[in-house]
């Protein structure tokens, strides 16, 4: 089965952003097509290559990027929602003037009709979240 | 922009400006009306207080997002479900909700109600009959 996936809150404040995960990757065990991972509200958390977590936790934003890099994961950030909270890629940071940038290569920005077009190509819409 | 065309029903569920649910949601809503999908909206727990008419928001500081959901007809976005028992538990009735239209091309324009009060078990079925659901 295809599925999307769509993760609507932040690392390590919520659960639904392991859950997300997990559920992903356990898609992928059973041989399952993920059309692409889609992060929304504070979901866009997600994927700043500046997490720093305790070194005995997990590292929820390398744990992602890991499993793009093995299964050609598309995990995608939304615009609005990533310009409202500080993620910045390079051309965000032209676009907008800033002097950082902060998104985890593994991870891209892009508007939200990619979340529409997620939906629409895949078998299933699967949210995480409240 | 795409050749298949499903049902999406974009759930609301939480209250306008206690978080930004209901205003990202919206910003779905807007977006994906560009992908000639078939799409409804359904308003239910104490995302009914999200189309109240006569919002202010000047003590809380923060944008007042309302006046776009009487755009959401000219994106022809235009079935519009509220629960009435959400309605019922928190006091309200239609008529403390905006009056939201739309405008029917093949009946010459004619102004439509794109609000439908229905009840929860109606809801229920309502979702079910969708391909995408949507929860904010």
């Amino acid at each position: 089965m295809k599925f999307a996936i769509q993760v609507n809150e932040g690392p390590y404040q919520h659960q639904a952003a392991d859950s997300a995960y997990l559920f992903t990757r356990a898609a992928l065990e059973k041989g399952h097509e993920i059309f692409r991972v889609f992060f929304y509200h504070d979901g866009v958390g997600n994927g700043t290559r500046l997490t720093t977590p305790p070194q005995d936790d997990r590292h929820i934003v390398n744990r992602w990027a890991d499993l793009a890099e093995k299964h050609g994961l598309d995990l995608v950030l939304c615009v609005a929602a990533a310009q409202r909270r500080g993620l910045v890629d390079d051309g965000e940071a032209e676009r907008n003037g800033k002097d950082a940038t902060n998104i985890h290569p593994k991870f891209r920005i892009s508007g939200l009709g990619q979340l529409i077009e997620a939906a629409v190509q895949s078998d299933r819409l699967v949210v995480f979240g409240d | 922009m795409s050749e298949q065309i499903k049902n999406f029903l974009y759930l609301n569920r939480r209250a306008p400006y206690g978080t930004i649910y209901a205003w990202e949601s919206l910003e779905v809503v807007l977006i994906g009306a560009a992908f000639d999908q078939k799409v409804s909206l359904a308003f239910l727990d104490d995302g009914v207080f999200q189309i109240v008419k006569g919002q202010d928001t000047s003590g809380v500081e923060m944008k007042n997002f309302s006046p776009t959901y009487s755009a959401l007809g000219d994106y022809d976005v235009n079935q519009l479900y509220v629960e009435q028992e959400s309605l019922e538990e928190r006091g309200l009735t239609i008529d403390d909700l905006m009056h939201l239209t739309w405008e029917d091309e093949d009946e010459d324009w004619a102004e439509k109600d794109s609000i439908r009060v229905v009840s929860r078990a109606e809801l229920a079925s309502i979702i079910e009959q969708q391909d995408i659901v949507f929860s904010f």
